[in-house]
């Protein structure tokens, strides 16, 4: 077990490096961080006097030491665009990105996973095959598209539903949540329904496509001869095996709801860490960009830890040793 | 007293190209306390009875005709629900890989506990009481510790006694064991047919056994339905079908079951299945008469293997201290001599393939040396490695992955031609057509592809591709354990002959030992990467100088002797 | 009897299977002739397209915001209205659907043929080639491909002055399509590249002592196409849509040669303002090429994957 942790936790390490040493190099090397600084007067000497100062002169190296030294403490820099420090900003949206995608994710477990065992059960069932065609229109509508269509309809055209922002919320004093009051879970459906959409349909393929071959399992056939109830080799026997690999790659969609929730975020002005990530390309704002990168890769690498464990407490097969 | 009786039984799968009938009005009955053999080649449609009677024909088969009476009772398979009643509580069966059988996430005890009270009412502790007697009337070590493990942590013949307990949780009248024991070693198979010999004795329950194996029938049925393409051939005593078949495909079948006691010049040919009648091979042409350009091997050994090491790396590490590794092969030294059959026997993971790989330079030794005449390999140039590379040829075990199906039948033997001699596109497809002739095809059969052979006629076009480069040295890795008996012979005695014809040294790994004993002058056994008895062949079968190879031979099944 | 020939036939399309379910699938040849129809249509935009979108001579402000013809106030000349601009949105449609057919094409082509190439290497050889080449998609595939094009953008924008950077647009969105596509492509050539190598055909070619590069070639590479074509003909989709979000998104082809997702983003302009056939029309174009285009991959994969078989 600890064997197994510490190899993962290896892994993970060297792709943080690898996202830091990415994030670092577009740090130091896109725009002049002295331009950013000094006014036009400021002459030569003084200029270089201060690429001194802020080490530029250093080996690359020992620059990117620290950068990371700088990182682990949490400090980022300031904002090109809007003069903040970073931290700060991703700090005070992070609430509203985070809600989102757990709401959007729950969404996409609690129904793609239901109808994905339907449809492995019963492949051959009429309501599968609408499913099945529906799930592929599903996949085949761009995020946005899907966001403005239920933008005009329920927002504009029905005028039942928010179609911008986070409604009112309440300030925790460390977290601001919109799950609080009515206009905040009202704000958050349009956003969450087409976030979890794609999700939604992605899970419940793969859902599908692992059970119809569990299903197919010598065990399967093996507790069928052995006259088990039908429903007990499909949900305890069958769903268990379905999960292991459902699992990991769950896991890593967890990734695409972050890079679809800077979509949603854009198309409902969803004022999370995507849309100032996406106001931060546009400015070329290179110390809330290459943030950004690190805390997706941090949340990837958390995430996929979690996932390594769950996994690590289904399969006996990586608990117990063989004898 | 029969209380399963099958009368007309029609299974059919309705396809695209028509409806396939797999079993075709077949009768057969089954008494308590009786094990009855259902025999056949494959296509035979043995697994589709047993299938059938449990109801668990896969999609889109259905029971089109005839009727099955258990116990008095007419059984409808297509009615799931009252199937559901009799399978696995009154009718059971076994599947043949104990690997797959059971759910790897959740543990034995889980499994034998939640079939237990499927089907009787007991409280999780009475279960569980109950499921320790199993296991331990299965024949499994220490079962109140062992209960509480999971499938992987048993070994394949320990997953079959499991699997077994699973099926006796019910009190079952009937099991249907299909295959039981082919895919363990011939050990292993011995004590699982041995446990169901004693399960049938003590719980006085009807068993049909559904095999291929004519050892397996021979050694463990009281009955035998034979059966040829979806029909019963032929139904009857074990001891008649065995020693006095009726009808024709019975008597071909069991003349080319290879015999243990033994040896005999060539297999009796399957008369019954004319179509597949192979032609002796016509040598001659000039492609043969080319004399090899290799320097003459004046040594008597052709092959010569000293202090031979193979190890892999089963975990990596930075450090060395945690490197994991595994001996594959452990100080190996033989010799095999010019226009010899040496036979390589031993269970799985005993290193014989590995040798093999060895020899055919697809694996680096780790320790020792390989020497081909004077050639040590691994320190040749480029030149001389092709040259040996042509020497130096192999037939694999199953026909089905050694020929790449994207290419035709002619592109597939051209391919040696064509690296390794400079010949012309016509020398090259007259070597082809001659090449198939030989291996018994025909030259018609160059422009097709290998989906359209079956596995016999693609273990040929491998033959054919292995003599292409003019070898000295064949290597039959268990060249005919994944073909039906019938075809064996044939391909057996195709192997004979061209080892006569070309003068062949071969090496010929198998853990078959009658077909051993008709093909080999020689036998290393290995155990664990070692070689535990090296013996000329006859020697070996009548006085083994090892407990091993005696044990070995003792659990060989056996046809009985015929005269 | 006439049935005669007309068995014979239906034999010989029996007897290839994929050829056979093909015909059996009536949706899958509806998508199919449906997506045929949409490259067609793309492709021949110049002598279809009533208006060339792209010459500012051919526009009139005075026509600008016409709805669709069968509505109030629209022009039997401008089928689906037009825009802001004055232009007919028929015609932009379908320049549209070029741009995004040919990024989108260009995108997985690249894409399959670095994946194609590096996982080879990596299913045949193994060994630390395998573990470097894995490693790169593994970071890769932690970002996901929407992210990605959005950094390279945002990269070039920095590295580029603005008017250079719409000049290249184009460029810069294909390279960032097939650098987010191609780790995908490598695990699937992998994978399969692994299930192939423990084949005993391959080792049969290493006996005879065929060189490596030629048993990848010519033994590997032509049982892998299967999986291929599943892979590229599904990424095809996400390159189509990875183009229009990122053209919607602002960050992608720019308004003066219009992609389908630019489109949407001006009619986005004009949702509350009530000009709706501006987004719906290009939208569901959109929708319904990745349809057809994602009905033909996923009996693709039906067919070739085994797994689902």
């Amino acid at each position: 077990m600890l064997f197994y942790l510490l190899r993962r936790l290896f892994q993970s390490a060297i792709v943080l490096a690898v996202v830091a040493f990415g994030s670092f190099m577009m740090f130091r090397f896109m725009g002049d961080p002295v331009a950013q600084l000094v006014s036009e007067e400021t002459t030569l000497a003084d200029r270089a006097l201060i690429r001194q100062s802020l080490g530029l002169d250093d080996p690359l190296i020992v620059q990117f030491g620290h950068f990371a030294a700088r990182v682990v403490q949490g400090e980022f820099g300031l904002s090109y665009q809007m003069g903040q420090p970073v931290m700060r900003l991703i700090a005070e949206r992070l609430p509203a990105t985070l809600e989102l995608s757990f709401v959007a994710f729950s969404l996409a477990l609690l129904i793609g996973i239901p109808l994905g065992v339907f449809a492995g059960l019963k492949p051959n069932s009429i309501i599968t095959r609408v499913i099945m065609i529906l799930s592929l229109a599903g996949i085949s509508m761009p995020t946005f598209f899907v966001g403005l269509l239920l933008m005009v309809y329920f927002g504009v055209e029905l005028a039942i539903l928010p179609t911008f922002g986070r409604g009112e919320t309440v300030d925790l004093g460390f977290w601001t949540t919109g799950f609080l009051t009515k206009s905040g879970w009202l704000s958050i459906i349009l956003p969450a329904v087409t976030l979890g959409l794609f999700q939604l349909t992605f899970i419940m393929r793969l859902v599908r496509a692992e059970m119809l071959e569990v299903m197919r399992a010598d065990f399967i056939r093996f507790a069928r001869a052995r006259g088990l109830p039908a429903r007990r080799i499909h949900f305890r026997h069958a769903l268990k095996n379905t999960l292991v690999p459902v699992m990991t790659i769950a896991g890593l969609q967890f990734g695409s709801i972050i890079a679809f929730g800077i979509i949603t975020e854009s198309v409902f002005q969803w004022p999370g860490i995507g849309l100032l990530f996406l106001q931060a390309i546009s400015a070329v704002d290179i110390p809330v960009v290459s943030t950004y990168l690190l805390l997706v890769a941090v949340i990837f690498v958390v995430v996929n830890l979690i996932v390594d464990m769950l996994y690590y407490m289904v399969d006996p097969r990586l608990r117990v040793g063989a004898k | 007293m029969s209380f399963l009786s099958i009368s007309n039984l029609t299974v059919e799968y309705p396809g695209p190209l028509g409806t396939f009938t797999a079993v075709k009005n077949a009768s057969l009955t089954v008494a308590r306390g009786e094990i009855l053999g259902i025999v056949g080649e494959s296509g035979a449609g043995k697994s589709t009875i047993g299938n059938a009677i449990m109801g668990l024909l896969d999609h889109p088969g259905r029971v089109s005709g005839g009727e099955i009476i258990f116990d008095g009772e007419r059984l409808n398979p297509a009615d799931d629900r009252a199937m559901r009643g009799l399978r696995g509580k009154r009718i059971s069966m076994i599947f043949q890989d104990p690997m797959t059988s059971l759910n790897p996430l959740f543990t034995v005890g889980e499994q034998l506990i939640e079939t237990i009270r499927t089907h009787k009412r007991l409280s999780a502790d009475e279960a569980r009481k109950n499921a320790i007697e199993l296991l331990a009337s299965v024949g499994i070590a220490s079962p109140e510790e062992r209960i509480d493990h999971y499938p992987h942590q048993f070994s394949g013949g320990m997953r079959q006694r499991v699997v077994i307990a699973l099926v006796l949780c019910s009190d079952p009248d009937l099991i249907i064991a299909d295959e039981p024991t082919t895919a363990l070693d011939v050990s292993v198979q011995a004590q699982i047919l041995d446990l169901i010999k004693s399960l049938v004795a003590t719980r006085n329950v009807g068993v049909i056994l559904v095999t291929h194996d004519m050892g397996v029938i021979a050694e463990t049925t009281d009955r035998v339905v034979m059966m040829y393409k979806g029909e019963v051939v032929e139904t009857g005593e074990t001891a008649q079908i065995i020693h006095a078949p009726k009808q024709a495909y019975t008597k071909s079948l069991i003349s080319a079951v290879p015999r243990g006691d033994r040896r005999l010049d060539r297999f009796p040919g399957v008369s019954f299945l004319e179509a597949d009648r192979p032609a002796e091979p016509k040598l001659g042409g000039w492609w043969f008469d080319n004399t090899n350009q290799m320097p003459a091997i004046t040594d008597e050994p052709l092959v010569t293997v000293r202090n031979l090491g193979l190890r892999f790396t089963t975990r990596h590490a930075l450090l060395p201290s945690y490197r994991r590794y595994f001996n594959a092969v452990k100080d190996v030294s033989f010799q095999i001599r010019r226009g010899e059959v040496l036979g390589l026997v031993g269970e799985s993971g005993s290193g014989k393939s590995s040798i093999a790989k060895l020899l055919t330079q697809i694996y680096k030794p780790s320790s020792g040396e390989i020497r081909f005449g004077e050639h040590r390999l691994g320190t040749l140039t480029a030149r001389e490695q092709k040259l040996l590379r042509s020497q130096i040829q192999m037939i694999f075990q199953d026909p089905y992955s050694s020929l790449n199906p994207r290419m035709s039948v002619e592109r597939i033997i051209a391919e040696p031609i064509r690296h390794h001699a400079n010949a012309s596109g016509a020398e090259i497809a007259k070597l082809v057509h001659e090449l198939l002739e030989i291996v018994g095809l025909g030259a018609a059969a160059a422009k097709k592809f290998p989906h359209e052979f079956s596995g016999g006629q693609r273990q040929r076009i491998a033959i054919a591709r292995a003599l292409a480069t003019r070898p000295r040295f064949l290597i039959c890795d268990e060249p005919t354990s994944a073909l039906d008996v019938s075809i064996q012979a044939q391909i057996l005695n195709l192997l004979k002959d061209l080892r006569d014809a070309l003068d062949l040294t071969v090496l010929f790994i198998s853990h078959d030992l009658p077909v051993v004993r008709q093909m080999c002058d020689r036998i290393i056994v290995m155990r664990d990467g070692q070689i535990v008895e090296t013996s000329q062949a006859e020697h070996f079968f009548e006085s083994p100088q090892t407990d091993y190879s005696r044990d070995l031979l003792r659990l060989m099944p056996r046809m009985p002797s015929r005269t | 009897m006439f049935t005669t020939p007309l068995r014979k036939l239906r034999i010989r399309i029996a007897a290839h299977p994929l050829l056979y379910r093909f015909l059996a699938s009536p949706i899958t040849m509806l998508a199919t002739f449906l997506g045929a129809a949409m490259i067609l249509a793309a492709f021949l935009a110049p002598f279809l397209a009533p208006q060339d979108p792209f010459d500012p001579a051919a526009l009139d402000l005075l026509n600008s915001l016409l709805p669709p013809s069968w509505q109030e106030g629209g022009d039997a000349g401008y089928l689906l209205g037009t825009d802001d601009q004055g232009r007919d949105l028929f015609s932009a449609i379908l320049y549209g659907t070029r741009t995004s057919l040919i990024v989108g094409g260009v995108s997985v082509s690249i894409a399959v043929l670095i994946g194609l190439f590096l996982g080879l290497i990596a299913g045949y050889f193994g060994g630390l080639l395998d573990a470097v080449i894995m490693r790169i998609v593994d970071i890769q595939m932690t970002f996901p491909s929407i992210m990605v094009a959005l950094l390279i953008d945002g990269v070039s924008r920095g590295i580029l002055p603005a008017e250079q950077h719409d000049r290249l647009a184009i460029f810069v969105i294909i390279f960032a399509l097939s650098l987010s596509i191609w780790p995908q492509v490598a695990r699937t050539v992998r994978a399969s590249t692994m299930v192939q190598r423990q084949r005993d055909y391959v080792l049969a070619a290493q006996v005879i002592g065929i060189p490596s590069p030629l048993i990848l070639v010519r033994h590997i590479l032509p049982n892998v196409l299967g999986p291929i074509l599943v892979i590229a003909t599904i990424n095809l989709g996400v390159a189509i849509l990875g183009e229009a979000t990122l053209s919607f998104l602002g960050v992608g082809i720019p308004a003066s040669e219009p992609s389908l997702g630019t489109l949407i983003r001006i009619g986005n302009g004009f949702l509350f303002s009530g000009e709706r056939w501006l987004i719906i029309f290009p939208g569901m174009t959109l929708a319904l090429m990745v349809l057809s285009v994602n009905l033909v991959g996923d009996w693709l994969r039906q067919e070739l994957d085994p797994k689902l078989r």
